[in-house]
């Protein structure tokens, strides 16, 4: 099944990914409403919430190039320094960007 | 130690502070906002596709993710399966606040939900984890502002798109990786961390070699929190940060 790249079959596109994307946003709420979370629960999501981060991250260091790496511990290096993430992400940016151009 | 609060408002003032304190941040998703309307239109899309994406689906990882298969034809099951994939983290963070969301009218809580992403999130979910705030104004205000800066950040990269080629070369490429990595120290933390998210991290490198793409990140989540039960509680409780 696809889609043609007419306004219409983008647009129905679009509003798809719309759809799809809220539902994630609601699910999560919508589903705890039924299952009522105990202190294992929580416990379980409170590392799940930390890992989906880091599952985020990983491929990220991994398939990215020597800019990217360096810039994801150049971020890591200022928010353990600093811990404030904007002169972290900052840090992050002017390496990839200094990196790429030499 | 996290401790659920028994009450939870949203109203206008709340929303107000949590717009302000995600201000200066959103900054940061303007100009990444720019790299997607720059990449969209190099994929084909016109402006106006770009920008309705941004503000409908409000969802950068799954945005350009998608802009691969934008071909001469959309893979309706892989587009679908794809934005799903990427932001399921969404159901893990919804969970996660779940506790301080009940007390809202249903309208209000998922009229909120539209706007969930990773960083107001997060940092919504900081102060609810160190029971600092009752206000989920930080949630919507923060989500405002960051969808504000996304949908601008768009319709400034589809003006400027012939200027810019190569939005690697100034480092916008990173920004998204450099925002995660930064909310992921954000908080207090101890050492047992590390144990959790080094399962997560070698379970994510495992699921992207031998599992179909994007199910890295739901493995990676499940495994880190399965994980997370072993230690003890007062490690995880102040983990739970991003």
């Amino acid at each position: 099944m696809t889609l043609p790249v007419s306004p219409a079959g983008a647009l129905t596109a679009i509003v798809i990914m719309a759809l799809v994307t809220y539902l994630t946003r609601a699910g999560g709420v919508l589903m705890m409403s039924w299952v009522p979370i105990g202190p294992k629960m929580e416990r379980f999501i409170n590392a799940m919430s930390g890992s989906v981060l880091v599952a985020v991250i990983t491929p990220m260091a991994v398939r990215g190039d020597s800019a990217a790496r360096l810039a994801l511990v150049a971020t890591l290096g200022v928010m353990l320094a600093t811990r404030k993430p904007l002169p972290s992400i900052g840090a992050g940016i002017v390496t990839a960007a200094l990196w790429r151009l030499t | 130690m996290s401790s659920p609060l028994s009450s939870a408002r949203l109203d206008r003032a709340g929303t107000l502070v949590g717009l302000k304190r995600m201000a200066p941040i959103s900054l940061f998703t303007m100009a990444f906002g720019l790299a997607f309307g720059v990449a969209a239109l190099h994929r084909g899309l016109s402006g106006l596709e770009a920008v309705m994406m941004s503000g409908l689906v409000f969802a950068g990882p799954a945005q350009f993710a998608v802009l691969e298969m934008w071909g001469p034809e959309i893979p309706l099951v892989a587009l679908i399966a794809t934005t799903f994939a990427i932001n399921a983290r969404h159901l893990v963070m919804g969970a996660a606040i779940y506790p301080w969301l009940r007390h809202l009218p249903p309208r209000q809580r998922y009229l909120s939900l539209t706007l969930l992403s990773d960083s107001n999130w997060a940092m919504a979910a900081t102060d609810y984890q160190r029971g600092d705030t009752d206000n989920v104004g930080m949630l919507v205000g923060a989500g405002l502002a960051l969808w504000l800066a996304w949908l601008i950040g768009t319709l400034l990269g589809v003006v400027f798109s012939s200027g810019i080629t190569e939005p690697e070369r100034f480092g916008l490429d990173v920004i998204m990786s450099c925002f995660l990595m930064a909310m992921l120290m954000t908080g207090k933390r101890d050492l047992w961390v590390l144990l959790p998210w080094s399962v997560a991290a070698l379970t994510t490198l495992a699921a992207l070699t031998w599992l179909p793409a994007n199910a890295h990140v739901i493995v990676g989540a499940l495994a880190g929190g399965a994980v997370g039960l072993l230690v003890p509680p007062r490690s995880t409780a102040r983990e739970a940060v991003s």
